[in-house]
């Protein structure tokens, strides 16, 4: 299993009833369901990644995220994951806003844009940043909506989110020593765990 | 004719047909003392009965589902794309069943059959039945056949209706349900196409109030405009535009009333070759079952409130071409299934052949189908 799905199925508690946002070939909802016990439904739009959801065996609805859930009720789950798609959404606020409708508790993870790679490559290069955590191009990449752990924790503070726990890993999907000390400088993906502030 | 046939074929099949004399209580009101099923099985059933699929048929299908009745049969069944061995259902592994509906007119108890009560053909005087009357006929038909639960319950556009229905009245026969390209109950504008269908019968002089077999004679015209209109309806935009566009049939306008273009001359061919195939008393019979079906009005009109108590696995498929059973319909029965956490799986394919699409070979749903199939039939143990 991939360190950063290790370290959310860690933080999501056994017998929840979960809901994966671009849920991928399924993977992470498969092992939640074997090691957590978890029910619930995964989110897809690509026909081969929804293929291989059914031969995990887990439950899928083709979607739209960009379309909102509202086929889903309010507090119908206990956990909604997004992992590295929120980059990727027309109105990623929006999106995060629909989870904590339909979910108790949110989980998100992306790329950090605020790694120094990607700084240094704007800062001193003058061109938009290509790196492993960002291969495409300028013209040609899905991830629209790039932001560093500060300007998400920023959004969360400004819209009545309360982030329970963060977690922040190199590309490898390792935390470091390094990864801790300056997370939004040299952490490559961002974990979050957040509900809604009473 | 096929010159031979093709390996992943279920070849040469015969139908069956089981008499029934236990009464069955339609939802009419009206009660059919016995009646007669007509079938046809494909693959073999296993020790345990474990491996049995039903497949229910849409409004002008039959049970002649795949395969051929002779070296000399011109065509296939109507799921040949999805029915046989190394197909998304199998063959090598399930043993499938699918009956025609009562009211048919392909050897089912239908208005073509002899009332006992008259010594004559029921003609208009068939009771119109209903979705759960058909689904209570499949029950009386797997009881016969000893099939005590159904490994899954297949159908699309009225068949997935069916299903529907099967999974609501009896939740513990069956495992899977697949919904294809079907709704949980008709909109005005389908019952409207349905109405315009039925009143082209009606209207027509040789309907004779129904009972135009005395006449020696039959509502042809108005049965071929109700298909023709059907048809329409069945394709796309787009499919019409690839497969007619505006073609002439002589290359030229010839300013009259015959036909001019291919598109007219392909729905009269449609149109003359139904009426030839079936009885007009059938088709308005089967567009009521169509409009009449809407389970969650037993249920204070709540989808999701019907679907409480079912238990099967539910894969649930739409095609985006499709506008006579629009993917807004299947989301429908999405979102009563999501509302009451039950197990399914939902698809939209892309597509371009309208409703026609689930009869039709496409890859995505190809694929889609037999993920599903084969992951169900593993964990079931079946592969």
């Amino acid at each position: 299993m991939r360190p950063d799905l290790e370290i959310i199925s860690k933080w999501i508690r056994p017998n929840s009833r979960v809901l994966d946002l671009g849920c991928g070939d399924g993977s992470l909802l498969k092992y939640l369901r074997e090691s957590r016990k978890t029910s619930g439904y995964g989110l897809e739009i690509n026909p081969e990644n929804l293929v291989k959801c059914l031969r995990a065996g887990i439950n899928v609805i083709q979607t739209n995220l960009n379309t909102g859930l509202s086929q889903f009720n309010e507090h119908s789950f206990d956990f909604v994951v997004m992992t590295q798609t929120l980059q990727a959404i027309n109105r990623p606020d929006k999106l995060i806003q629909e989870m904590l409708r339909v979910g108790n508790e949110g989980i998100v993870t992306f790329p950090n844009f605020g790694h120094w790679k990607t700084r240094f490559y704007l800062g001193f290069g003058g061109q938009m940043p290509v790196t492993r955590s960002l291969p495409c191009q300028w013209y040609d990449t899905p991830n629209i909506h790039l932001c560093t752990l500060k300007d998400f924790e920023r959004h969360c503070a400004d819209h009545n989110i309360l982030i329970l726990k963060r977690a922040v890993v190199n590309i490898n999907h390792e935390q470091t020593l390094t990864t801790r000390l300056f997370p939004n400088l040299l952490g490559e993906i961002a974990l979050y765990h957040f509900k809604r502030a009473q | 004719m096929p010159d031979s046939i093709p390996e992943n074929s279920v070849g040469i099949v015969k139908s069956q047909t089981l008499q029934f004399n236990t009464a069955i209580e339609l939802d009419c009101g009206q009660v059919l003392n016995e009646y007669e099923l007509v079938f046809e099985t494909y693959g073999e059933l296993n020790q345990n009965h474990s491996n049995a699929i039903l497949i229910c048929h849409a409004l002008s299908s039959d049970h002649h589902v795949a395969g051929y009745y002779s070296m000399e049969d011109k065509k296939p069944g109507w799921w040949e794309n999805y029915v046989g061995p190394g197909k998304p259902i199998d063959t090598n592994h399930f043993f499938v069943i699918c009956c025609n509906n009562l009211g048919g007119c392909k050897g089912s108890t239908g208005p073509v059959s002899i009332n006992p009560e008259t010594g004559k053909l029921y003609g208009p005087d068939f009771p119109i039945v209903t979705v759960k009357d058909w689904v209570k006929s499949q029950k009386a038909l797997s009881d016969k056949l000893k099939i005590n639960k159904w490994f899954a319950i297949v159908g699309g556009s009225l068949g997935g209706m069916q299903v529907m229905q099967w999974a609501i009245d009896y939740p513990d026969l069956m495992y899977h349900a697949i919904v294809i390209a079907a709704a949980a109950k008709l909109s005005a504008q389908n019952i409207a196409f349905n109405e315009v269908a039925r009143q082209a019968i009606l209207s027509d002089p040789d309907f004779h109030q129904g009972r135009y077999y005395d006449h020696d004679t039959k509502p042809r015209r108005g049965l071929m405009l109700a298909r023709m209109l059907g048809h329409i309806t069945y394709l796309s935009d787009d499919s019409m535009r690839k497969k007619f566009g505006r073609d002439l049939r002589e290359g030229k306008i010839n300013y009259g009333f015959d036909v001019n273009f291919e598109v007219e001359s392909y729905l009269r061919y449609q149109g003359a070759s139904f009426v030839d195939r079936f009885d007009a008393n059938t088709y308005l019979l089967m567009t009521k079952v169509l409009d009449y079906f809407d389970p969650a009005s037993e249920y204070d009109g709540l989808i999701s409130t019907a679907f409480k108590n079912t238990l099967a696995k539910f894969l649930v498929i739409s095609f985006t071409s499709d506008w006579r059973f629009s993917p807004e319909r299947s989301k429908e029965i999405v979102k009563g299934l999501l509302d009451c956490h039950r197990d399914v799986s939902y698809f939209e394919i892309k597509s371009h052949q309208g409703h026609d699409a689930f009869l039709m070979p496409i890859e995505d749903y190809m694929n889609v189908f037999s993920a599903y199939m084969e992951t169900a039939a593993t964990q079931k143990g079946l592969l």
